[in-house]
């Protein structure tokens, strides 16, 4: 056997035979994007590949000087003879799994994904391979979600409750995916929409790529308080605790995350509620999605990679961990990067991250 | 049940206080009587006997979930509470079985008739009836670890607006050994007090700090600003044993812990002095390991109080005194409001009276006529075998509870070392999935040796670094303890140390915490076991 087709190195998941990087965490030369979450498309790389609903977000982003050339899902382009394709994640709007073909060997990178139709992501659609290298952020028994439709009607049913109490509503989700999924279920005969300026710029930044989206107002100091008691406000995680969430007391408080499942999780968050609503998939979701591409081989790169790894074998895959930068693993919320450790000298200590998340 | 159950998650669905005491009214008012002495039972935590070990309970979770026992074990590593793994694990199901708290508490205090068999037929049935919610509340009072998210203080207050009774009235009646099967909720409320539960024991009246933290010491004049002349306050030095009240009446002797743990036959030594009191007598104090006229360190007593039996030998080894502060009922009538200067005249000539002078003792005063005095003496209390001093209002009457101003603990500072994290291991509850339990080492020549545990002390924001500090300099895993590069220096403070022959370094902490995370140490720069064996 020769090498295998696509390599974890120093950079990211590397193709030697096509010679590109899918979601590398250094600067390279050819990038292929499976999202524009700030943990897989990373500031710095010469050229982008990805998904036309991802082009505004990263240019927002990283910046409108990049070179970055998109595509449609199963467009096949063509890399020093390895075909690459894109095919729905159903994680956020854009997201993709990249398919990368050579000499009649399948290897598919998952990026994030989940099973269940957002509304708004093209919904996942399972690609066969021989190899899969997959995410499992939630790979543990204990995360199972619930029909989404029955979230969406609890956040409803709390806001015309916080309403009719002469309480805004204040909900977080990260910036990019979580917030537009809230937003486009929302009930609005209770009241108007509101958004952290993070959240309004990525909002724009959607609709200039031209997804529709609900009219939504952006906070700024000229809003009136008044408007607030009825409105929904949404903002991502980051804001909690800081001054900016004073202005809308009295408030509830709920954040919105596949973490919320666990009593502790969701105590230290110090919510009033906790919605459990994740862009990544279950269990049950991880095992069947993984069953579909009747890969043989599974490399898991984010998440509880140990014991998924050892589950998967046991049921007969060859599966592996592998090391990247995603997520930070068994990350805690989705979108952000972990707070860093300094060192007396000012350096990181344990590991390295160049970017950091847009802050109000 | 679905009552219950909706209880527990409406109080999980809010953080603001009043919320919280609403919806504990709306449910007592509109479930059964019944239901409602059971949740008061479970809440003030009086819990069913455990009928079904927690192994059973696993392996029964195990088999219905159909997974492998190993990843049922790392889930619960990563969920840090059974009860909540085994709802998580099971498969779905709906809310069928039309019964009530009382009904399950009632069959769960039954199951003891059951053969193992028939046990496990009961708990299958049991969980397939319910919703996830359900189960996981039924879990927690099956494998008797229920502690619910609001403290008794809210209950009381809901209990309290209910029926117009005064807060602490109700605190005190829900004290003592009551059974949810007897005991009325109805007389509970009732205008006139109609329990004769003659081992009630009084609500603790509890101190502040005076210095919150060691970090911020105060000076005797910051003392006397605080707390004006001398004259009207009385110090004495605050012993480290365990609080208790001792109740003498119609011709019974109780012991109640500061926990609520009934412990009058842990505590042998202690029945003539107390049988010795007039009837009608409650005195409060510190029972305390005390030979030769002097307290013992506190690592003499743990020794003795998690046995069942009590040898000679320990007996020996481990001579039990009271020390005794307060009075708060004397010829049968409640004196807590009484003030303090009168009620210790009372424990005075009680004293004197008692022909037990060895396990009967009182508390000393300590004459002083400044702040600054204290302050100096205050430095002496490791010497004196004290936690530094109570000081006490001599015009104050016995409070309900912890209160501000009447009362106050102003502590010795803690000694301390700069240690190296070595071992992480996960959390529980609200720290479920975060290293956030550490194991600190010091110097022993090249090698750095183990000598404490400590969980608490950090900031959130510090215990996130940490987390992922650990996540990546993991060196090797042993089950659920990572052993990490050594790289990280915290201040570890702790009240006491003492020789110990169970720890590999040779001693043991009394009460180590992390007082904070000096980023700017090197390991290096950590202390050594020479320096800790130096205190000792």
């Amino acid at each position: 056997m020769g090498k295998p087709l696509l390599q974890f190195n120093d950079c990211g998941i590397y193709c030697a035979a096509g010679n590109f990087y899918i979601d590398p965490w250094k600067p390279v030369d050819d990038a292929v994007i499976t999202h524009a979450h700030s943990d897989h498309a990373r500031w710095g790389n010469k050229r982008y590949l990805a998904h036309h609903l991802s082009r505004e977000v990263l240019k927002y982003r990283l910046g409108t000087d990049i070179q970055l050339q998109t595509v449609e899902y199963g467009e096949r382009i063509q890399k020093n003879g390895v075909t690459i394709s894109f095919h729905p994640a159903g994680h956020i709007i854009g997201s993709a799994q990249v398919r990368v073909e050579h000499k009649g060997e399948v290897w598919v990178v998952s990026g994030d994904y989940k099973l269940e139709d957002d509304g708004l992501s093209t919904p996942f659609e399972p690609v066969k391979c021989h190899t899969f290298i997959s995410e499992c952020t939630f790979g543990m028994p204990v995360y199972k979600w619930k029909d989404p439709s029955l979230v969406h009607q609890d956040i409803n049913d709390w806001w015309r409750l916080n309403a009719s109490e002469g309480r805004a509503t204040v909900i977080a989700g990260y910036s990019l995916g979580k917030a537009q999924r809230i937003m486009h279920h929302l009930d609005l005969s209770i009241g108007n929409i509101f958004l952290h300026g993070v959240i309004a710029n990525t909002h724009e930044a959607l609709e200039r790529n031209g997804i529709k989206l609900p009219a939504a107002t952006r906070i700024t100091p000229e809003v009136s308080k008044d408007e607030f008691k009825t409105g929904i406000i949404i903002c991502p995680p980051s804001a909690l605790g800081s001054p900016w969430i004073k202005r809308f007391q009295p408030f509830a408080f709920g954040y919105c995350s596949g973490w919320m499942a666990l009593r502790g999780a969701k105590r230290r968050m110090a919510a009033d509620r906790g919605f459990v609503l994740s862009d990544h998939a279950d269990w049950d979701g991880l095992i069947k999605a993984i069953d579909a591409t009747g890969c043989e081989c599974v490399c898991l790169t984010h998440g509880y990679t140990a014991s998924f790894s050892r589950y998967l074998s046991e049921r007969g895959y060859n599966a592996h961990e592998a090391h990247t930068y995603y997520g930070g693993d068994e990350a805690t919320e989705e979108d952000e990067l972990p707070v860093e450790v300094l060192n007396e000298q000012g350096g990181v200590i344990g590991g390295t991250s160049n970017e950091s998340e847009e802050v109000l | 049940m679905r009552d219950f159950a909706q209880l527990f998650a409406s109080l999980d669905e809010t953080n603001k206080t009043n919320a919280k005491i609403n919806v504990l009214k709306d449910y007592f008012i509109s479930v059964p009587a019944e239901d409602k002495i059971h949740t008061l039972a479970l809440f003030t935590g009086r819990k069913p006997k455990r009928q079904i070990n927690a192994t059973l309970v696993k392996t029964w979770a195990i088999e219905l979930a159909n997974i492998p026992q190993w990843l049922f074990e790392e889930s619960y590593q990563v969920v840090g509470d059974l009860g909540e793994t085994i709802a998580l694990l099971l498969p779905d199901g709906e809310s069928t079985h039309g019964k009530s708290l009382a009904e399950f508490i009632r069959e769960m205090n039954d199951l003891n008739t059951l053969t193992e068999n028939e046990k496990k037929i009961w708990l299958i049935d049991s969980w397939t009836s319910m919703t996830r919610q359900e189960r996981f509340v039924f879990n927690k009072i099956l494998t008797g670890s229920f502690r619910v998210g609001v403290s008794q203080s809210l209950i009381v207050k809901a209990l309290s607006e209910i029926s117009g009774l005064n807060p602490a009235v109700i605190t005190h009646r829900i004290m003592g050994n009551w059974d949810p099967a007897t005991f009325s909720f109805h007389d509970l409320l009732q205008e006139e007090d109609g329990s004769d539960d003659a081992s009630r024991p009084y609500p603790f009246c509890l101190a502040y700090a005076i210095q919150e933290t060691s970090d911020k010491s105060k000076s005797a004049e910051e003392i006397a600003q605080d707390l004006g002349d001398t004259i009207e306050w009385q110090a004495e030095w605050k012993w480290d044993g365990i609080r208790a009240q001792v109740i003498h009446r119609k011709g019974e002797i109780f012991i109640w812990t500061r926990g609520e743990e009934l412990a009058t036959e842990k505590f042998p030594e202690l029945h003539d002095f107390i049988l010795s009191l007039p009837d009608g007598t409650v005195l409060d104090g510190e029972a305390i390991c005390f030979a030769e006229n002097k307290p013992l360190p506190f690592n003499v007593l743990q020794t003795r109080i998690g046995r069942k039996n009590l040898s000679k030998k320990i007996l020996a080894e481990s001579p039990m005194a009271f020390i005794a502060y307060d009075c708060l009922e004397f010829a049968g009538d409640d004196i807590r409001s009484m003030p303090f200067k009168h009620r210790r005249s009372v424990l005075e000539k009680l004293h004197q009276i008692n022909p037990h002078q060895d396990t009967f003792q009182l508390s000393a005063i300590v004459q002083f006529d400044t702040w600054q005095e204290l302050f100096d003496l205050r430095l002496q209390s490791r010497e004196n075998h004290a936690e530094g001093f109570m000081l006490k209002k001599l015009d104050s009457i016995y409070q309900t509870g912890r209160k501000r101003g009447d009362w106050w603990k102003w502590k010795v500072d803690p000694l301390s070392v700069d240690a190296v994290m070595i071992y992480a291991q996960k959390g529980h509850g609200r720290r479920a999935d975060l290293y956030t339990d550490y194991t600190f080492a010091v110097w022993d020549g090249d090698k750095l040796v183990p000598f404490a545990k400590a969980y608490s002390g950090l900031t959130d924001k510090e215990i996130k670094q940490v987390d992922y500090f650990v996540k990546r300099n993991t060196l090797e895993k042993f089950g659920p303890v990572r052993t990490v590069k050594p790289e990280l220096v915290f201040e570890i403070g702790f009240e006491g140390i003492n020789r110990s022959t169970r720890h590999k370094s040779g001693i043991a902490l009394r009460f180590p915490r992390i007082l904070r995370w000096r980023q700017d140490k090197k390991i290096e720069e950590a202390d050594t076991l020479e320096t800790l064996r130096a205190m000792l």
